[in-house]
């Protein structure tokens, strides 16, 4: 019991002191740019209505979700491909090295010259960002199969898909799934910014547009939403990602104790 | 093997280009849209030619390195200040948590109204975004230090700052490194954004510019310069890391293999 109230104490502590300092700091504050946090509290439930959310905040999720399932569809299926045959590797590696390498959001001007500006734009401007620390990660993954197993699995007559599914993803898996954990920030990102350049609703529109109306609480509030998103997706991930790897944290703790 | 490797890579690039002369020559896609290779190529050299974009590319640059090295020094004084105090780490793991994935783009708004165009607005996204990267990783390196070395350290009588400099710095080092490393990539991607949606000056803002402009030759060959950019970044920052490591076990042996 003493040992659990310590953790909790750990875990709360920190925060509940920046948040008073933040308040304490802010308090009566005349500063137009920094709000006193009372009152941009208060302004949150009048502006993350119901309604917003399901004009504004619902509709960059979806784009998101579309544009990362793309990516990681794309990239893993790709992936495996290049870091299956050391010919297709050798050929495309400073090709990809170099789209790697462009930063993503400038990708945004060019994705809008052929897809306009529309919810497509959006999703494929989402996937191509992500796409690359995805495939990349996949192609390395993939490389680096035990090629004892491979040998084993090929002995035992696993081929095709089997071989592909029970061998080939799951032990590229860990490095699989680092990728993914670089492609949703970089996503999330690019989703914001997707809607800061063109776009008649969603978060990224909606901060900019309190921003340009001088509604400083209002586009706080926006900060503190897209804040407490990338916060739970990264947790959704993580929860996500402990399912789909457990066995491999348990083989790793496993080795590490012996 | 390495000589046709490289061959394989030259042809790989070399049908990438050709293809992208062919495309839009043949009609396949508009050349409003798709420039081709040797449009991309010529507006290229203009640019090279012209003063305003050398300029532009310093400003990208001084934005990038200034974040960057605030981000790094601040990472590591943190990273190692928050391993070294006890309880410290405990009281910090749920803040470290709940910042790290807010999204630095969330901070532009607030960054315009603060510093408007400045280079300061600039860098406090780039400082935002790499400082995460090099915090996580310098804290992940202090804990792979080899207990029995610090305790042999200690019980030589070894102090807090002796300590952190024999033990606990060589430890860390490799992670620090590959925390710089990927801190350098997010930090070109975050300078570039920056001037790209706020119109600070620089490369980001060049291609707002172009694309507002309708100059897509242009506009493709500021995103070739930003590629290559990032590109350079990537393979020096390697380079670094492998100069400082030089005496780490994992970059010895890639050299004796």
């Amino acid at each position: 019991m003493g040992r659990l109230l310590t953790r909790v104490f750990f875990v709360v502590a920190l925060p509940v002191v920046l948040v008073a300092v933040w308040w304490a700091a802010t308090d009566g504050s005349k500063d137009p740019f920094w709000p006193p946090l009372r009152t941009i509290l208060d302004t949150f439930p009048d502006v993350w209505t119901a309604d917003r959310l399901r004009t504004d905040v619902v509709p960059s999720l979806l784009r998101l979700l579309g544009g990362y399932a793309t990516a990681a569809v794309v990239g893993v299926a790709l992936g495996t491909v290049i870091g299956s045959y050391r010919g297709v590797r050798a050929v495309c590696e400073p090709v990809l090295e170099f789209l790697r390498a462009v930063p993503p959001p400038v990708l945004v001007p060019v994705i809008m010259l052929f897809a306009g500006i529309g919810d497509t734009m959006k999703i494929v401007v989402i996937a191509s960002g992500c796409v690359w620390p995805i495939l990349l990660n996949t192609v390395e993954g993939v490389r680096a199969v035990d090629s004892v197993m491979l040998e084993t699995a090929r002995s035992y007559g696993v081929t095709g898909m089997a071989r592909l599914r029970h061998l080939v993803l799951r032990s590229a898996s860990p490095q699989i799934f680092a990728g993914l954990r670089q492609a949703l920030s970089i996503g999330i990102i690019l989703m914001v910014i997707s809607e800061m350049f063109a776009a008649d609703n969603g978060i990224g529109f909606t901060v900019v547009q309190f921003q340009r109306s001088f509604a400083i609480p209002d586009m706080w509030t926006g900060i503190l939403v897209l804040g407490l998103l990338g916060f739970l997706l990264s947790v959704v991930f993580q929860l996500v990602e402990r399912r789909v790897l457990g066995w491999y944290h348990g083989l790793r703790a496993t080795t590490r104790r012996s | 093997m390495r000589g046709g490797n490289f061959a394989l890579g030259a042809a790989g690039l070399a049908a990438v280009l050709a293809l992208g002369e062919a495309v839009p020559r043949l009609g396949l896609v508009d050349e409003a849209y798709f420039p081709p290779t040797s449009r991309i190529a010529e507006a290229l050299a203009d640019e090279a030619g012209d003063f305003a974009f050398w300029s532009a590319l310093g400003d990208t640059l001084t934005g990038w390195a200034l974040g960057l090295a605030i981000a790094v020094c601040a990472g590591v004084v943190a990273g190692v200040v928050v391993s070294v105090v006890p309880y410290l780490r405990e009281a910090t793991a749920s803040t470290i948590e709940f910042l790290r994935p807010i999204p630095s783009v969330a901070l532009i708004p607030l960054a315009v109204l603060l510093y408007g165009t400045e280079l300061k607005s600039v860098l406090l996204l780039v400082v935002y975004a790499s400082f995460w990267q090099v915090l996580i990783q310098t804290l992940y390196g202090v804990q792979d230090i080899d207990p029995v070395a610090e305790e042999t350290a200690r019980s030589y009588g070894l102090g807090t700052w002796a300590r952190v400099r024999h033990v606990l710095w060589p430890t860390a080092l490799p992670y620090v490194m590959t925390g710089v490393r990927l801190a350098a990539a997010v930090a070109l991607i975050l300078a570039i954004t920056a001037e790209l949606v706020i119109g600070a000056p620089g490369l980001g803002q060049r291609i707002a510019v172009a694309q507002t402009s309708q100059a897509v030759p242009e506009m493709y060959a500021l995103i070739v310069v930003a590629g290559l950019l990032g590109l350079l970044i990537n393979v020096g920052a390697r380079t670094v890391e492998r100069r400082a490591l030089a005496w780490h076990q994992s970059v010895r042996g890639e050299v004796a293999v």
